[in-house]
């Protein structure tokens, strides 16, 4: 095979010449943040065919038993799942905004800012808990003692409320790993980890941030606004 | 004639001084290992163990059908054991088998890069692969699962007493391992070629591990979140899939074969890719038709997410989903065709030598025909009616995975040996284990579409007398194929030892990864390549240069 | 062996004939791809092969497009005479033929019910009459199964929570392989049985030769009783529940407006999970019978329910 090696200065010895992030396996960092911003686009595509799955199911169920989704969404509190909606919106905004910060290197604000989206996730697994919690006291939790005594078929209305936690925790879950990996971030920026020319992990952590607020987007009308808005 | 002889001489070689082997030498360091071509060999290592497990299984199987009664094992016994050997050689051994060996460690080196996009998540795909299998192992020694790999609805969901949901999770780990080594396989193709490789200049496993990289990250998630349900509603039961709770239990059927059909595309267009390299290699000519095969590639890999449906044709699903189905399931097997052709076009004036490598790969030729064809019998609705859940599906599916898959499998073995060891194997040895396992192959699964058109449904533990011969023949076959594949276990392990010192490129074949040292240094090319050639040149000679030449490698 | 070897079952069927025609033409189309892929992989291995070890290829070929296209419209107009010729057979075996014999299956862990329309139940065991059209409908009490009778080259699944149907025409007396073909569990490979295809007049005679119970007619009968279905099922003027005589066949207005076939399914569906569809101008409040009656049964009240003929006077 005729190949001519290109005298691309990157033998052992040049180590000190480039920073500490960019990884041995690329030649540059353009390379490397393309990469990595691929590499955070296909994940997310894996995360829409993952969830994809649930909603498939939902769709059978909704139109195969639409009465009993009804009579299931009625119980859900809009209200709560209104606000998570808006918690979540805005910690996009917020994320938004860290992720501008880092591009001009303003530290503080980039730790403003993440420390901020941390809050409003966090707010958003506490109004969870909450509505897990009042669906734990009046028994509608699936497989466990699940009981229904308003209208409508329990049968069937189990299974709205079987999709509804399935499909709301593994989005919780969702949540939790960001925070997680906010926490992760904002320790990182405080170690001066990040400049204006290396801060892909925050905007790549932002687009899979951004997903997961896509996801409850979806998931709000198509669980809590079922046969349209009610008291 | 041996491709290792020039001019009567067999050149001898050394082994480089420092290799990738050599770098270091702790526990650690292999654990914690980020360099692609020591994960690879990590998988080599985990996944053979799992295929002398699923062999076990395999072995134990055929010994209680030599017989037509229940003689060695119980029913419970019995369906435990066709399940676990599904599970074990399809999740454990075949899915990974070729991407994570083959891919993780030839493919960077053949589009000139250092490593993977991600080589810390390779690790971690590993570790995941590991975790997984653990689990699988946990769920056998706790006694099994008993609903078959498909696992069903509502026996799995309802009424097995095995242990679902650990075997589900088991599953669902390790699927974890392939979505992120196919996501890093994709990321690398796209992002980390070398200057002058465009995709058409790609070596086609390239685009072989590509293609299955595509399925792996699109499919995997959705028997992902399937087996989420599956474990919910036996945990739970909420009657997803419980009829008399208003679920469906043939929505399983769908969600289950989404993924799984495509799956089967994920075990055989690596296996594709490499043939199409030994083919090169072995007949010293380019491919013939190289675009046609590289389009085919991805046209299976997209087709065969349209076709899951063909597994439901008496299942309950409506005759016109069926008729689309069948349509697109015919379409699919037109690709693979054209690539048969093809590789035999590259034989046709070339020159052709036996090495242990070719064997396979023309032994894949003609068993992987079979298979194919075979499986328009069952893509042809109503033929399917009558051969549907028999052992003409069984024989099937093992002419294409085993035939096939595993053909593909030892030849990339044999091939890329030298290359991840520097040493060569005993030839005289290795053809003979490749006709045994020709042999064996043919004796145990011919005889099983026989049966199976006859009326013998598949997983059936006792079977009506008449049908003893032919399950006697596929016995008898599966002795010689066991014993054909443990040969290449002993004679590759004392090859480790003993065998001969290989060169940088005993093959004399083209592709990057031979220009470098056998086995290849630590951090694979000195300075990035610049590539300027088509590939498969074999217009030119091609040498197998002694070791000093490797250290400077401005030459042809 | 102590007969011919076969490479087929018997052909007992109508249908038998048609699939073994297709079978042997997709067997001839794959054994021509074989012996040509054969012939010319040995050909061109033995003629090509390397003679001295620096030996070249003849030729470096980059294609032929020609060629490529040759080797593609081929195959792919193969595939699609066998694909249309398949999806007919399909089609047609899945027509079912007006005025069949009428048996019912129920499959269950690990055994077959079979009940004949005239009342007889079978276990294991489907006695038909020859050059008689027949149709199955069957049921699961548990897991999928499947209904495979090999001599005829049918199959179905039979699934739990909805009816799969069958259709056949024996043409041979012979007793024949019965199998489930749907992994069941820890007995599914003894959940087998036989067919007997017999000649008219053996076939009335078994018929009488058995214990005949009462007709599927006659045992729904008994069970409308027992549960009391007459209660709010008649033609009194403000009758609880909608009349059932006559209705079998013709559609009835549900109370969201949309019309439905009164078939089995429906009957079934109505027994189990009334609420699910309510007849236009009638309450729900029907209670459910799901667990407190086999499928078995539930075909009986179907075929009591069927055979209810319309009330004289009553309007359409």
């Amino acid at each position: 095979m005729s190949v001519s090696m290109e005298v691309t200065p990157h033998g052992h010895d040049e180590h000190a010449e480039h920073p500490e992030y960019r990884r041995h396996q690329f030649d540059d960092m353009d390379q490397q943040n393309e990469a990595a911003s691929l590499g955070m686009w296909l994940f997310m595509l894996t995360e829409v065919m993952f969830f994809g799955g649930f909603f498939l199911g939902y769709s059978i169920y909704r139109s195969e038993y639409y009465d009993s989704f009804v009579n299931g969404s009625h119980h859900l509190a809009v209200f709560l799942g209104g606000l998570n909606t808006v918690v979540l919106i805005t910690s996009s905004v917020t994320m938004a905004f860290a992720v501008r910060a880092a591009q001009l290197g303003k530290k503080n604000h980039i730790i403003a800012f993440l420390g901020t989206t941390l809050l409003l996730a966090c707010m958003f697994l506490v109004v969870k808990f909450f509505e897990y919690k009042d669906k734990w006291d009046h028994h509608l939790i699936p497989g466990m003692d699940f009981t229904w005594t308003d209208p409508g078929d329990p049968k069937t209305i189990q299974l709205f409320y079987g999709f509804y936690f399935c499909m709301t925790g593994m989005h919780g879950l969702h949540v939790i790993v960001g925070v997680g990996l906010i926490i992760w971030l904002l320790v990182r920026v405080k170690q001066n980890k990040f400049t204006s020319e290396y801060y892909a992990p925050i905007e790549n952590f932002g687009l899979y941030w951004h997903f997961v607020d896509l996801i409850w987007i979806f998931l709000f009308p198509l669980l809590y606004l079922i046969g349209g808005l009610h008291e | 004639m041996s491709t290792l002889e020039s001019n009567g001489v067999v050149a001898e070689h050394r082994m480089p001084r420092d290799h990738f082997l050599n770098a270091t030498h702790t526990v650690k360091s292999w654990l914690l290992t980020m360099d692609h071509k020591r994960v690879g060999l990590l998988y080599l290592v985990s996944i053979s163990l799992f295929f002398l497990i699923g062999g076990t299984f395999a072995g134990i199987i055929r010994l209680e059908l030599a017989t037509p009664q229940a003689d060695l094992l119980e029913a419970d016994q019995y369906n435990t054991a066709f399940t676990m050997h599904g599970i074990v050689m399809i999740f454990f051994f075949l899915i990974p088998s070729i991407p994570a060996v083959f891919g993780n460690f030839v493919m960077p080196l053949m589009i000139g890069a250092k490593d993977v996009a991600f080589p810390k998540l390779n690790l971690a795909s590993w570790y995941l692969y590991i975790f997984g299998a653990a689990l699988g192992v946990i769920t056998t020694l706790f006694g099994g699962v008993d609903t078959g790999w498909t696992f069903y609805t509502p026996y799995s969901s309802t009424y097995s007493n095995g242990n679902v949901i650990l075997a589900a999770g088991a599953a669902f780990v390790i699927g974890f391992s392939s979505i992120l080594t196919g996501l890093n396989f994709m990321v690398t193709i796209h992002k980390m070629r070398a200057p002058g490789l465009s995709w058409f200049k790609m070596p086609l496993f390239v685009w072989g591990i590509y293609s299955t990289s595509l399925i792996m990250v699109l499919g995997t998630p959705v028997v992902a979140i399937t087996l989420v349900l599956l474990m919910v509603e036996r945990g739970l039961h909420i009657g997803i899939f419980d009829p008399s709770l208003g679920g469906d239990p043939i929505l399983f059927q769908h969600l289950f074969w989404f993924y799984s059909h495509p799956a089967v595309y994920i075990m055989i267009l690596p296996g594709m890719g490499v043939i199409s390299e030994v083919i090169g290699a072995f007949s010293r000519k380019r491919i013939f038709g190289y675009e046609f095969i590289a389009m085919s590639s991805v046209a299976i890999a997209v087709l065969g997410f349209f076709v899951w449906g063909h597994h439901l044709f008496v299942a309950g699903q409506s005759i016109y989903a069926g008729m689309v189905f069948s349509f697109l399931t015919m379409l699919v097997a037109v690709p693979s065709a054209i690539k048969v052709f093809n590789w035999m076009a590259t034989i046709y004036k070339g020159s052709v030598s036996y090495d242990t490598p070719m064997l396979y790969a023309l032994s894949f030729i003609f068993l992987f025909s079979i298979g194919g064809l075979t499986g328009v019998f069952l893509a042809v609705m109503g033929l399917d009616i009558h051969v549907h859940d028999t052992y003409f599906v069984v024989a099937h599916f093992h002419y294409v995975m085993v035939g096939g898959a595993i053909s593909a499998y030892l030849a990339a073995l044999h091939f890329w040996w030298p290359k991840f060891t520097g040493r060569m194997y005993p030839e005289g040895w290795s053809r003979f284990a490749a006709f045994m396992i020709f042999a064996g192959f043919n004796l145990t699964f011919f005889p099983q579409f026989i049966v199976g058109y006859l009326g013998m449904p598949r997983r059936y533990h006792v079977y009506p007398e008449e049908w003893q011969f032919l399950n006697i023949l596929s016995s008898a076959g599966a002795t010689v194929l066991a014993v054909g594949f443990v040969i290449p276990l002993i004679y590759f392990l004392w090859s480790l030892k003993s065998g001969k010192a290989s060169g940088p490129n005993p093959w004399r074949a083209t592709g990057l990864e031979w220009v470098l040292s056998s086995p290849p240094p630590e951090h694979n090319f000195p300075k990035t390549p610049i590539v300027r050639e088509e590939p498969y040149n074999y217009g030119k000679i091609i040498d197998n240069p002694a070791e000093e030449e490797t250290e400077d490698v401005e030459h042809v | 062996m102590n007969q011919e070897f076969q490479f087929h079952p018997e052909m007992a069927s109508t249908f038998a004939y048609e699939v073994d025609m297709l079978y042997f033409f997709v067997v001839a189309v794959s054994v021509f791809f074989m012996a040509l892929i054969c012939v010319l992989i040995y050909a061109f291995a033995v003629k090509y092969r390397r003679r001295t070890p620096d030996q070249q290829a003849e030729a470096q070929i980059h294609g032929n497009l020609l060629l490529e296209i040759i080797w593609s419209v081929i195959p792919l107009g193969l595939m699609m005479i066998m694909f249309a010729w398949g999806a007919y057979l399909f089609f047609r075996v899945n027509q079912i033929p007006e005025g069949a014999m009428e048996y019912y299956v129920v499959g269950k862990q690990w055994m077959w019910h079979i009940q004949h329309p005239t009342g007889q139940r079978e276990i294991n065991e489907l006695h038909v009459p020859i050059n008689t059209q027949v149709k199955l409908t069957m049921a699961s009490e548990d897991v999928i199964h499947s209904f495979f009778i090999p001599a005829f080259r049918i199959k179905n699944d039979v699934i739990p929570g909805r009816y799969t149907t069958m259709t056949f025409e024996a043409t041979k007396t012979g007793k024949y392989h019965l199998f489930c073909a749907e992994y069941c569990g820890t007995e599914h490979s003894r959940m087998i049985g036989s067919v007997y295809v017999m000649e008219p007049e053996d076939y009335q005679n078994w018929l009488s030769g058995g214990v005949r119970d009462q007709t599927p007619e006659e045992a729904g009968a008994r069970l409308f009783s027992q549960l009391n279905c007459a209660t709010c099922h008649s033609d009194r003027a403000g009758a609880r529940g909608p009349s059932l005589n006559g209705r079998y066949g013709t559609e009835e207005l549900m109370a969201d407006g949309e019309p439905v076939l009164v078939n089995e399914a429906y009957i079934r569906e109505s027994i189990l999970n009334p609420r699910a569809k309510i007849v236009s101008g009638y309450q729900s409040i029907m209670p459910t019978f799901q667990g407190q009656i086999t499928e078995t049964n539930i075909f009986n009240l179907i075929s009591y329910i069927k055979s209810l003929p319309v009330t004289e006077g009553t309007p359409q």
